[in-house]
């Protein structure tokens, strides 16, 4: 293997190590063995669609052959080895290892990179939050504005026989301070403003791949025409960032896809023609689970359902949003949700209208909701296995007006109910709202 | 009263407003807005109270008050320390540094004025 870090010599072991010969190797690429021979003694420089075809003939990646590459590679490495500094890295060896071990090597700078990123982003928040001299002199400002306007209209409001002339002047002095409380609330929201892209950058995987849906609104064309496959849509999606949130969302479009080649759209749409919506009506007339029914339903855009799924220890897995109905997005979702009363009786299904309180449920048509819920095995059934059970709950839009409707929350800490058993934390709205 | 108090303070119309209800309440009032020449100020005017804003251009008013307090003269001087943050900590800096009472802005026109006669009282 490679101990040298020059691309010429670099190719030549890799072809000897193969037991081909130059005037093969030279044959294949379409080159003459002896401008091949200039190359491998370092005589002549190689890079573009030559280094390429050479690689692909000698199964290697090209940037292992490629001078720069591994260049860059190593110089990453030295880096993250003064970084670390006690850590003991064998520095002098450091061009081996990247040969031998190329993927650890890439591995290793990766993250080094994306400690440096995070350290970034904590720099960034924690400075903004409490050392932003410009967030302390815009605070600063507001309060001595504040503090003036307070003392002035007390004078002016309640000091009997005060002279015109001290009148006038406190008048003229709220006037200018006004303006200048104007100015620094406007500085201060946009200095709030700016802090919320800070935090955009510092995402979680799970929003990366809810965002990744929700602007492809859930729906997704090209592996409903098979025109596509799972991993081309995450290889070209640029908002999922990392690794975690690329492979979540991999498993949510393999599962779209084989939902989809199973029933197509328009199959599903001549069936809620025939049934309405019902994802039980919907299982039965296809001949599928009422889970995989109710994905179904929730890709058909039209529909505008909302779906949320839990695996067993009740984490959301999925969640599309639906107008109405909050789904939070850190926090543990509402124990009284039908979702999790399937969850306790698996494989039964459960139907009932709710609404979610503190959003005037059921007081209008959008805000009342048919929910259908079931937990079922994930997995196929298998000789002594206890299976793991999965909840799905799909929300559409209730217009019975007369029908009871239960009324549950979105997460604890903004829902307003009172004498809740579900309770797990208090209320931030408990006083006041 | 009659007794005199110096207002330590770079925000012209809080220096306005509070000059104005010490004056209606009795008192002699001076005001002077340069932490640099704020020592020799109140040497000049050796007030009964001072009133010292935290946060002047280019200086501290702990560091003001630091002084103040290593002087001999100045040592037992009143002074009621003004600041915009109401936090704990700079609480116990103001104590630490000497102050004799602390105040948050916004405060109110009956909160200076009890404060200061307090101060004289004492």
């Amino acid at each position: 293997m490679p101990k040298t870090s020059l691309t010429g010599s670099r190719i030549r072991e890799r072809r000897v190590l193969q037991g081909l010969k130059q005037s093969e190797l030279a044959g294949r690429v379409g080159v003459s063995p002896s401008y091949l021979n200039l190359i491998e003694h370092n005589r002549r420089r190689i890079g573009g669609k030559l280094l390429v075809d050479i690689a692909a003939v000698l199964d290697v990646e090209p940037s292992l052959l490629a001078e720069g590459a591994e260049a860059a590679l190593i110089a990453r490495l030295r880096h993250a080895a003064a970084e670390a500094g006690e850590e003991g890295a064998e520095v002098e060896a450091v061009e081996d290892f990247a040969g031998r071990y190329p993927g650890w090597a890439r591995l290793v700078a990766a993250q080094r990179q994306q400690v440096a990123g995070l350290q970034r982003s904590v720099e960034t928040l924690t400075d903004r939050l409490t050392h932003d001299p410009h967030l302390a002199q815009t605070l600063h400002e507001v309060l001595d504005t504040v503090t003036a306007i307070r003392s002035t209209a007390s004078i002016l409001a309640e000091t009997r026989e005060i002279e015109p002339e001290w009148r006038d002047r406190f008048h003229r002095n709220i006037n200018e301070d006004a303006q200048r409380l104007a100015e620094g609330a406007q500085a201060l929201v946009g200095f709030l403003d700016g802090a919320s892209d800070a935090g955009r950058s510092v995402r979680s995987p799970q929003e990366e791949v809810d965002t990744f849906l929700e602007s492809r609104q859930f729906h997704f064309p090209d592996l409903e025409a098979g025109s596509a496959r799972p991993e081309d849509i995450i290889a070209a999606a640029d908002d999922l960032e990392s690794a975690s949130a690329a492979a979540q969302a991999l498993r949510i479009l393999e599962r779209y896809l084989d939902d989809a080649e199973a029933l197509s759209l328009e199959t599903l749409r001549g069936a809620v023609e025939r049934t309405g919506p019902d994802p039980m009506a919907i299982a039965a007339q296809i001949g599928i689970d009422p889970g995989h029914a109710m994905r179904r339903l929730a890709a058909l855009p039209e529909l505008e359902a909302g779906l949320v799924i839990c695996d067993a220890s009740g984490t959301l897995t999925f969640r599309k949003p639906v107008e109405g109905f909050a789904l939070p997005r850190f926090a543990a979702a509402c124990p009284l949700w039908p979702l999790f009363r399937a969850l306790s009786r698996p494989m039964v299904p459960v139907i009932e209208r709710v609404g979610q309180l503190g959003r005037g449920a059921g007081q209008t048509d959008e805000q009342a909701f048919t929910a259908y819920a079931v937990a079922l095995p994930k997995d196929a059934a298998a000789w002594a296995a206890d299976p793991l059970y999965e909840g799905h709950m799909l929300l559409l839009p209730s217009s019975g007006q007369a029908e009871e409707l239960r009324q549950v929350g979105a997460s604890c800490r903004i829902c307003p109910r009172a004498d809740c058993s579900a309770r797990r934390e208090p209320s931030i709205m408990a006083d006041g709202f | 009263m009659g007794k005199s108090v110096l207002l330590i303070e770079d925000e012209p119309n809080i220096i306005e407003a509070v000059s104005f209800i010490l004056s209606r309440d009795g008192w002699k009032v001076d005001t002077h807005s340069n932490g640099q020449t704020a020592l020799a100020a109140i040497a000049e005017k050796s007030p009964d109270v001072v009133i010292l804003d935290v946060m002047l251009p280019g200086i501290s008013g702990y560091d003001i008050l630091r002084a103040l307090r290593e002087a001999p003269e100045t040592r037992n001087l009143p002074v009621l320390m003004l600041t915009a943050r109401g936090q704990t900590k700079d609480r116990e800096m103001a104590e630490k540094a000497g102050a004799n009472r602390f105040m948050t802005k916004p405060f109110s026109n009956a909160e200076v004025l009890e404060a200061v006669r307090s101060l004289v009282n004492a």
